[in-house]
């Protein structure tokens, strides 16, 4: 400790003394009249307590340090006012810590201090509590050691996230804990003692379990070792795809349970067996050959009349014992399957978003946020580290070049030209691609009127489809933007051409349904002729024409579709990846150049993932196994694309973090889900179901089985309400005022982004020119004397505006505290202090520019310092 | 269950338990014990004074492919050498765990990137970290302007330096920073 620092110290107790003499007039007479009184009756106990840091329990070096300092300024003085002194400002700290409690979290850096002080205190309320440990406490003590209490809780429950090494972390929990344990008990005196008791015990055993808790589900997530092996591999951008399969396959498992728990097994336990109706049974004529591979691979045959599609189920209000009504369950559960979907994507949306405030930061950080940030901290492989040296290296490069050139006039033209070029290309493509499939489902609607056709010509659609998918994308890729842009416009296109075929194919199935429903009217009538017949003549009329079945055959296309597009997937994977890897590692060393080329393709393995969950969204509804399937596909592609990567793929040459990305998959997958609502939901409202087979024939719309479950299952009151509800003079105007409330939500949250940016201006500008103010006073502290008394007398009289005794003592306090920080810092700046954890502590009050209302504040402290550092000339 | 209990005693575990964000202490202990099976003894009742040497450190798999981890076992290790004891191992994998607070973070990652231990970032330090991320493999211009060009951006108080304020500042801002 230089002789300087001590000096400034002894005068910085001196003020404290100061102001804390003025400070004990109002608020609070009887704590600070008659706690010294009583601390004056043991004066030996209480000065070896202060004055002797450190002694039995181990402490850390700063606090040792502030310690003596504390000491050395204290010796100067009489040991009794010291005593005194050393009360009250106790007390001013207990108020202070009172009310800056709030704040506490936000700064970490202040805890520190606040530690210091808490040990400190502590230190005196164990003399205390030893001194009058016979004798009943009195309220206040009672009061402030319960007080203590709560602090040491709370310093063991922050105890993880303090930045000191684990030897002080255990040192400092050892103490915390003889604490409670030796004041707890002392705390409930009488009779709420052993109520106490009990409740700290309980609490402990409940903290305990909850943290076992907390193990036990890090330890539940599945997949996450081949997840992280994969992230230390190849960079987080490549494991973001995975987690999103993970996430997806949760909903789906949700999903899953729904469909099945309510639907399919009530259907399989309780409902008409099979064979019982013709709904339910394979027509004669297929019977033969209704369990051939072939046959079931397509989903026909027995597959086709099974629990697995809308066909099966039957309109019965209610099914077995349990008077299960099953149509409604049925409606009830396709509805909440969307529900549910749209629920669990805007949810993971909306908290991804939370975290992403300052988007506008990044321009004004650029080079230091590549500078501290570039670095993944979790590759652990040494190619992908290299990968990462070379991408960092060149986005260095780019940026400088960026800076130093920021518009190149020559080339903008040609390369807008060829963007344009391209992108009018690849929307010709689309097109193109959107004619093919609209072309081939005409055609195969042909084919499916003929009798005996190829493989390819039954498989024609899936297979175009699945080629289309397989080619187009790396068309695309012939013009390059900056990656990460790439990657968005890449997504955006192949999504564009998952999109169009997936809206051509619906159309021609609608033309095709429609079709049938036309044929439908003519069959309807048949049937009835000949049902009346077969009770007449009781036989079954070989000739009679089965019903088209039409929204099993939807979900029967649905069914192909997943299925062929998972094959195409992990064949593609199988030769594409796999066999080429195999390839280049036995043919590298005999080849010309580096054969070296097998990426994973993330956007397009995203947009195959949700391409293929919105034809699920789209096909559940008609066939309830659909998600069964789906749960299959995750779970098996999870291994195999797993396995694939690790032993096949190689690291990207660009490895970019995917943290930005991860919204806009969560995007495109809300837009796929309400797009693949659209059309169920106009089946449901606006077709009328098919007459002779699912869970809603014989009625006029899908959505009567609500009318009809409120007319007959509930009392007659609760079928008005509704009825009520269901008047479109009440929906109308519900509806407007839900754009109103829309309206009026967004226009506050666009008020709200507004003022938010207005104030990180004003606080940017306030750091600028505070800092530049600091750093003139640092350079000439010696000329600005007039100004420090100026915004001294301005202190002083903020401090008498401050009014009670409460406010001033704190106030003093803080001030007793913060004019040792610079101190501290001025110091700093001649001699160079050994690295300790000390100093940004001391700097931290004020300086944050993210605390608007500290700022006020930051002045008084300055100018004291200011002062401070000044006095000793006098 | 059983080799837990022998390895630590049921105080000793609780205590790690309420320090560390990683909960898997067991699990750390035979990391670090595999480090040097020779030198760390199985039994931690009595806490030996072990120290396992900064060469067996740097070469785990976390760290062997990280530019800084020299750096990394310097600010962690107690002496600033990069040996580490059985808690300094703890501290680190406590403080780079996914749980560990930004606030946290932030103050270690500060510390990693101080390579003169003056509590400050200063223009040196910025070209060992450009450096190190690159390599070497810019030119000198090109480091001296980045480094420039870093103080210009987060240098709050110009003072030609970042203290742990300016360096907080930045980072919390960082749409990357442990996201």
């Amino acid at each position: 400790l230089s002789p300087q620092t001590r000096g400034q110290n002894y005068l910085f107790s001196a003020l404290a003394g100061d102001r804390s003499r003025r400070s004990p007039s109002m608020k609070r007479p009887h704590r600070a009249e008659e706690a010294p009184g009583r601390r004056r009756a043991q004066p030996g106990q209480k000065e070896r307590a202060g004055g002797s840091p450190g002694s039995g329990s181990p402490r850390r070096k700063q606090a040792e340090r502030r310690g003596r300092r504390e000491l050395l300024g204290d010796r100067e003085r009489g040991s009794a006012e010291k005593i005194c002194r050393g009360r009250r400002k106790k007390d001013g700290r207990a108020s202070l810590r009172k009310q800056r409690a709030p704040s506490k979290k936000e700064k970490e850096v202040r805890r520190k201090e606040e530690v210091w002080k808490q040990l400190k205190k502590h230190r005196c309320a164990w003399s205390l509590g030893s001194t009058s440990s016979g004798e009943s406490l009195s309220e206040e003590e009672l009061a402030h050691i319960l007080e203590q209490v709560e602090d040491k809780k709370k310093l063991i429950a922050s105890m993880r996230s303090k930045p000191w090494p684990m030897s002080r972390k255990l040192a400092e929990l050892r103490e915390a804990q003889e604490f409670l344990e030796k004041y707890e008990g002392a705390l409930g005196k009488g009779k709420g003692k052993r109520l106490y008791a009990y409740r700290m015990l309980m609490a402990k055993k409940w903290v305990k379990f909850k943290r076992d808790f907390d193990n036990f589900k890090t330890q539940c997530i599945p997949w996450e070792m081949k997840i992280k092996d994969i992230e230390s591999h190849f960079g987080s951008s490549v494991a973001s795809y995975f987690i999103f399969l993970r996430w997806m396959y949760g909903v789906n498992l949700v999903l899953f349970g729904l469909i099945f728990g309510l639907v399919i097994i009530p259907e399989v336990l309780m409902g008409m067996p099979y064979g019982s109706i013709p709904r339910k049974t394979v027509p004669r004529a297929e019977e033969d050959k209704a369990m051939d591979f072939s046959v079931l691979w397509d989903f026909e045959g027995y597959m086709k009349y099974s629990a697995l599609f809308y066909g099966y189920y039957n309109n019965q209000r209610t099914i077995g014992w349990l008077r299960y009504r099953l149509p409604m369950a049925y409606f009830m559960v396709g509805v909440s399957v969307f529900g549910y979907s749209l629920m669990i994507v805007i949810r993971s949306m909306a908290s991804n978003n939370q975290g992403s405030t300052s988007e506008g930061d990044s321009d004004n950080f650029t080079f230091s946020f590549k500078m501290f940030t570039s670095w993944d901290y979790l590759i652990g492989n040494s190619e992908t580290a290299d990968n990462k040296y070379a991408s960092i290296t060149t986005s260095f490069k780019e940026s400088i070049v960026d800076e130093q050139e920021s518009s190149k006039e020559e080339n903008v033209h040609l390369t807008r030209f060829l963007r344009v070029l391209a992108n009018f290309l690849i929307i010709c493509c689309l097109c193109g691609s959107g004619y093919l499939i609209y072309f081939v489902v005409k055609r195969s609607q042909e084919f499916s009127k003929m009798q005996n056709v190829s493989w390819y010509e039954r498989n024609e659609v899936e297979i175009v489809m699945s080629l289309l998918g397989m080619f187009c994308p790396p068309l695309f890729e012939t013009i390059n933007y900056h990656p990460r842009i790439g990657l968005k416009w890449q997504l955006g296109r192949i999504f564009a051409l998952f999109l169009g075929n997936l809206y051509t194919f619906l159309l021609a199935l609608m033309d095709d349904v429609q079709l049938k429903l036309s044929n439908e009217e003519t069959i309807k009538n048949i049937t009835h002729w000949t049902l009346f017949h077969y009770y007449n003549s009781s036989g079954w009329n070989e000739s009679v024409p089965r019903p088209p079945l039409h929204p099993t055959a939807v979900g029967i296309e649905f069914m192909r579709l997943t299925v062929s597009d998972m094959l195409v997937t992990y064949i593609t994977i199988l030769l594409g990846d796999f066999l080429r890897a195999c390839f280049v590692r036995f043919m590298n060393y005999c080849w010309c150049w580096d054969l070296e080329a097998g990426f994973f393709d993330i956007s397009g393995n995203v947009l195959g993932l949700i391409f293929n969950q919105g034809m699920i969204w789209m096909g559940s509804f008609y066939a309830p196994g659909l998600v069964g399937i789906n749960v299959l596909r995750l779970l098996t592609s999870m291994y195999f694309q797993c396995w694939a990567v690790m032993s096949s793929n190689v690291p990207h040459e660009r490895v970019f973090k995917a943290s930005r990305s991860n919204n806009f998959y969560m995007g495109l997958l809300l837009l796929v889900l309400f797009l693949s609502l659209l059309p169920v939901a106009y089946t449901i409202m606006s077709l009328p179901p098919s007459f002779d087979c699912g869970p809603f024939s014989g009625k006029n719309r899908m959505y009567d089985v609500i009318q009809e479950t409120v007319e007959n299952d509930f009392p007659t009151f609760l079928g008005k309400i509704f009825a009520f509800l269901a008047n479109p003079g009440l929906i109308i105007p519900a509806i407007l005022l839900m754009f109103l409330a829309i309206y009026y939500l967004n226009s506050v949250s666009k008020s709200l982004s507004r003022a938010n940016a207005q104030l990180r201006k004003k606080i940017q500008a306030l750091r600028e020119v505070e800092k530049s103010h600091k750093s003139v006073k640092s350079r000439a502290t010696a000329r600005d004397s007039e100004d420090t008394d100026k915004s001294n007398s301005k202190n002083d009289t903020q401090l008498t505006k401050e009014g009670t005794a409460h406010h001033s003592a704190s106030q003093s306090q803080t001030l007793d505290q913060k004019a040792q920080g610079p101190g501290a810092s001025s110091s700093a700046g001649k001699t160079v202090l050994p690295a300790s954890q000390h100093l940004p502590v001391s700097r931290a009050p004020g300086v944050r520019p993210d605390s608007g209302q500290a700022r006020p504040q930051a002045h008084p402290w300055r100018s004291t310092s200011g002062k401070q550092a000044w006095r000793p000339p006098h | 269950m059983g080799n837990k209990q022998t390895v630590f005693t049921h105080e000793q575990l609780e205590a790690y338990q309420v320090g560390m964000m990683d909960q898997a202490i067991g699990g750390l202990f035979y990391r670090y014990q595999d480090l040097a099976p020779q030198l760390v003894p199985l039994d931690y009742t009595s806490c030996p004074d072990v120290k396992v040497p900064y060469e067996l450190i740097g070469s785990m798999p976390e760290l062997k492919d990280n530019p800084f981890r020299q750096r990394i076992a310097q600010v962690f290790s107690e002496d600033g050498d990069g040996h580490m004891t059985l808690d300094n191992f703890l501290d680190m994998f406590s403080v780079m765990s996914e749980m560990a607070p930004r606030d946290l973070k932030a103050y270690y990652a500060f510390k990693i990137y101080d390579f003169n231990n003056d509590d400050y970032i200063c223009a040196w330090d910025l070209e060992q970290t450009v450096t190190k991320l690159t390599r070497g493999e810019l030119s000198t211009e090109e480091v001296s302007l980045i480094c420039e060009k870093v103080l210009d951006e987060a240098d709050g108080d110009h003072d030609g330096r970042l203290s742990l304020e300016d360096f907080r500042n930045m980072i919390l801002r960082a749409p990357d920073f442990l996201r």
